[in-house]
């Protein structure tokens, strides 16, 4: 039934019997599409899990936070960076119940070196 | 903090004018196709919510569309913008926010309007600039101010009676 492009990759792993079903997703979506030299998935779901539009939510993965290095990012502006990873995960994130925010830091090598470099 | 609320306390939120209209455009439709388009999860913007949400949009300057509102935002994303917005001196005539929490249509229909699936979304002059992650790593980085500035929304600096005797 599903029609509309997908970012994942044919074969694609089962992950209905993981803890983190969807942060299983997000590391291996990732990592086929972007090939991130470096790739953190932070999951803060709990610090938002009294807000109200979470009352009615069983899940444990509502908010994410990564941080991904790729080349991928090269020449492409902030807004673009994001929408390329949101796109990969709109099922996800239309999905009742599904993620609710997904917080985004997106570098490329040369950029997180810089940035690595004033620390 | 204190700034963004005493700069923001004044602005006003605007409504949705488009929702009302919005809203009859949809419940006119039979109401199978509707469930069915619902049930795909397809989301389209009709007509109408394409243009109110243009109209919104060029309500002001500087237009944020949020949870809540500046004075009560309902979510700490739209909360960081907000201050982020008063930090950098955005002048609250020239701001108007919108809260999506008050109308569903708006909520759904700025997201495929922007190709942006989260809340709040930023828009100055027409163009869309981003949401809070993007806001927090260009006010950081300088290039925020410089965008306000060149836009022209920024309160004006008090002019200074240097000559005074």
């Amino acid at each position: 039934m599903s029609t509309d492009a997908s970012a994942e990759p044919e074969k694609f792993p089962n992950f209905g019997d993981s803890e983190t079903p969807y942060e299983d997703k997000i590391r291996w979506v990732l990592t086929q599409n972007l090939k991130p030299t470096y790739l953190k998935i932070h999951n803060d779901s709990h610090k938002h899990a009294h807000h109200a539009p979470m009352r009615d939510s069983v899940s444990q993965e509502t908010h994410f936070r990564l941080e991904i290095v790729s080349e991928a990012f090269e020449g492409k502006r902030l807004p673009m960076r994001h929408r390329l990873v949101y796109q990969m995960f709109s099922k996800e994130m239309n999905a009742e119940g599904g993620i609710h925010a997904m917080q985004l830091l997106t570098l490329t090598p040369k950029e997180w070196e810089e940035r690595q470099g004033k620390k | 903090m204190s700034l963004a609320r005493s700069l923001f306390g004044t602005t006003r939120t605007r409504a949705y004018v488009g929702a009302t209209t919005v809203r009859a455009t949809f419940s006119n439709r039979t109401p199978l196709s509707f469930r069915i388009l619902q049930a795909q999860q397809t989301r389209y913007l009709t007509e109408h919510a394409r243009s109110a949400i243009d109209n919104a949009i060029k309500s002001s300057s500087v237009v944020l569309f949020m949870k809540g509102t500046p004075e009560f935002p309902q979510c700490g994303f739209s909360r960081a913008t907000i201050q982020i917005l008063g930090l950098q001196g955005v002048d609250p005539e020239k701001f108007s926010a919108f809260n999506v929490l008050e109308d569903n249509e708006l909520r759904q229909g700025i997201k495929e309007y922007s190709n942006w699936p989260t809340i709040p979304q930023l828009y100055v002059n027409g163009e869309f600039i981003g949401g809070c992650d993007i806001l927090i790593a260009m006010h950081q980085s300088g290039e925020l101010a410089e965008l306000l500035e060149k836009a022209n929304v920024l309160v004006p600096e008090p002019v200074e009676n240097a000559e005074t005797k």
